[in-house]
């Protein structure tokens, strides 16, 4: 990824800084060392570095072992990190022990100097000190470079879904196509509702600082206005304690819209265990006791997903399953009716309302879908050519977009 | 009011994340952190919201005999016994901590939770045997592709294939096809879905830091 010219120019500074630091540090390290009492070889070419990207907190020191740190009979125990600042006295800030050699100073302050040295500790009771380093400050960077193109990325997809909100809020059309799992709600409500069994929603077992979770209460506050509707039974066990306030007040607030409000009961979202697999024994234990007719398994899932969807295709419920868990979707196709898969998941709240605000926001989706689609061919087909032609104008092609897209 | 001020929080508060990844010193980071506290004290008090409710319901059954108040009872005597074990271990001077080999808040979670935990992972191991005679049964064109396709990547990890073939074919040629497969196909088609999840994501998390989804808050307009 080639940085902006701002980035450049402070990178390269940057560069020669640390540069200086080390000929400095090298050569007064190679020159005169301190052995200190015991005659144990100190550490050599002591740097420090500050940490990129940060808000000034913190420093790197990093050093070549003591040439009597030697691996399986070493006489070295530990390295001891010094540091002062201000012409202050020196203290000790950490220990690491022998063979490591870096450590990480996080109790720095930004613009204060800082000279640092480090120890080598023998068996025997003997240390040796390295020569101090030259004074170092801590600096802040207002922006992470590394993500700059990420950042980009993210205000052209904000923006074009912010243009379709907008878009379709002056009323216009949009196109969006038909979603299975999600055409099936009816039918799954209807067919608990006829056959007098119960409904069972599961939320995953994430909290609801999680996007799937989110999602999934957005879903549950449609289908549980459905369900007040037909008059059905609803039972969702949780497995966090804010995902069952939340629930219950996304459920009575639908309850409230059907005109239900006496249908509305609290226990039907009940607090289970945060425990993965004590939360699963409870609610497979509820689906062979009252068979629900329909399972919705939607949110964020693990090795829990294929336990709960085949303890459901056991005792023929119809389900409905969504998660964006890559490694949980083929678990969920083999046991489940109807599978959302990954964006469906998050699609399905703006489809189900119909809203055109919120479809205006799938809209702006396609529009990053379409950038994705465009540098994958033109990747592929840069990258084919360079490998058939040898040409390296196709290989900076490749490696360019190599490191646009990769996140440090 | 009851609409607006969670309204205001979240966008303020989705703002301040989104922007503090981009930008991670200053009174941003600084803010980030805080929220990050809130939320840890947030989630802590909330547990004991859990374990009462869970404690009501269970001693209400029990109260009142319902449908298998037996496992309600179960429920109870755990969840008292644990705790009260838990606070012995705590807080008794011959422990350091509850943490200790020693105490019977460990002798519990041994010998009585991690079991029964692994217990209900094991059963894993025969779903997936059923789960997967559904899915490779050769109904449609996919499922033979996939039947065929499973085909070899289990006999080529096993590696059975290779073994079986050995004398005609040498090396490792199954070993070899089922890593391609997984590499190439399989790792072509997750990122496709990730790449549309991490949109999904994006546009989701959009409408509800600009207040057009709702329904985590109750909905309503």
């Amino acid at each position: 990824m080639p940085p902006a010219p701002g980035a450049r120019s402070i990178a390269s500074g940057g560069r020669v800084l640390i540069l200086t630091l080390t000929l400095i540090t090298l050569t007064s390290s190679l020159l005169a060392t301190d052995p200190g009492p015991g005659s144990i070889a100190p550490p050599t070419l002591i740097m420090v570095n500050d940490l990129d990207y940060d808000n000034g907190e913190s420093l790197t020191i990093s050093w070549v072992p003591s040439l009597d740190d030697v691996p399986g009979q070493s006489e070295v125990v530990a390295y001891r990190i010094l540091r002062s600042s201000g012409g202050g006295q020196e203290a000790t800030i950490g220990t690491v022990l022998a063979g490591e050699s870096t450590f990480v100073d996080q109790s720095v302050n930004r613009d204060s100097a800082y000279v640092y040295r480090v120890a080598t500790i023998a068996a025997n009771g003997g240390e040796g000190y390295s020569l101090p380093t030259d004074a170092v400050v801590p600096n802040r960077e207002w922006l992470n470079w590394d993500l700059v193109w990420l950042f980009l990325a993210c205000l052209v997809l904000g923006g074009s879904v912010v243009f379709f909100i907008e878009t379709a809020r002056r009323g216009k059309k949009l196109f969006v196509r038909k979603i299975a799992g999600l055409e099936a709600i009816d039918e799954a409500i209807g067919r608990a509702t006829e056959m007098g069994r119960p409904i069972l929603y599961i939320p995953g077992i994430q909290d609801m600082d999680e996007v799937e979770t989110l999602a999934s209460l957005t879903i549950l506050g449609k289908v549980s206005r459905q369900i007040a509707d037909y008059d059905t039974q609803l039972f969702m066990p949780v497995a966090r304690s804010l995902v069952m306030t939340a629930g219950r007040e996304t459920i009575k607030t639908s309850y409230l819209e059907a005109g239900r409000a006496d249908a509305f009961n609290e226990d039907m979202v009940r607090y289970i265990t945060d425990e993965q697999f004590g939360y699963v024994a409870a609610v497979d234990g509820y689906m062979v006791r009252e068979r629900p007719a329909t399972i919705f398994l939607l949110g964020a899932f693990f090795g829990e997903s294929l336990v709960l969807a085949e303890m459901g295709n056991s005792v023929g419920a119809i389900q409905i399953a969504g998660t964006a868990r890559p490694p949980q979707i083929p678990f969920f196709v083999a046991a489940c009716d109807y599978t959302l898969i990954g964006e469906e998941l998050f699609a399905a709240s703006a489809y189900l309302s119909g809203e055109p605000r919120q479809l205006g926001s799938l809209k702006g989706q396609d529009v990053g879908k379409g950038i994705a689609m465009a540098v994958i061919l033109i990747g592929v087909a840069a990258a084919t050519i360079a490998e058939l032609t040898g040409s390296g104008f196709f290989a900076g092609v490749v490696s360019t977009l190599q490191n646009v897209f990769t996140t440090r | 009011m009851r609409r607006e001020v969670p309204l205001l929080i979240t966008f303020i508060t989705g703002v301040v994340f989104a922007l503090s990844y981009f930008i991670p010193g200053g009174w941003l980071g600084q803010t980030e952190r805080v929220f990050g506290d809130w939320i840890t004290i947030v989630q802590a008090f909330a547990v004991w919201l859990g374990v009462l409710n869970l404690l009501k319901i269970s001693l209400i059954k029990i109260q009142r005999k319902e449908h298998d108040w037996g496992y309600s009872v179960v429920i109870a005597v755990c969840l008292v016994g644990t705790i009260a074990a838990g606070m012995y271990s705590g807080f008794a001077p011959q422990f350091e901590s509850f943490r200790d080999p020693e105490t019977p808040f460990n002798f519990i979670f041994r010998n009585i939770f991690a079991p029964l935990g692994a217990t209900m992972f094991a059963i894993l191991a025969f779903y997936v045997a059923s789960a997967s005679y559904r899915a490779f049964r050769a109904r449609n064109r996919e499922a033979t592709i996939l039947l065929i396709a499973s085909f070899f990547v289990m006999g080529g990890r096993v590696p059975l294939l290779d073994s079986i073939f050995m004398p005609i074919i040498d090396g490792t040629f199954f070993a070899d096809f089922a890593g391609w497969i997984m590499s190439y196909p399989v790792t072509a088609g997750q990122r496709a879905i990730a790449i549309g999840i991490a949109l999904g994501i994006m546009a989701s998390s959009l409408r509800v830091i600009l207040g057009i989804e709702r329904s985590h808050i109750g909905g309503g307009n």
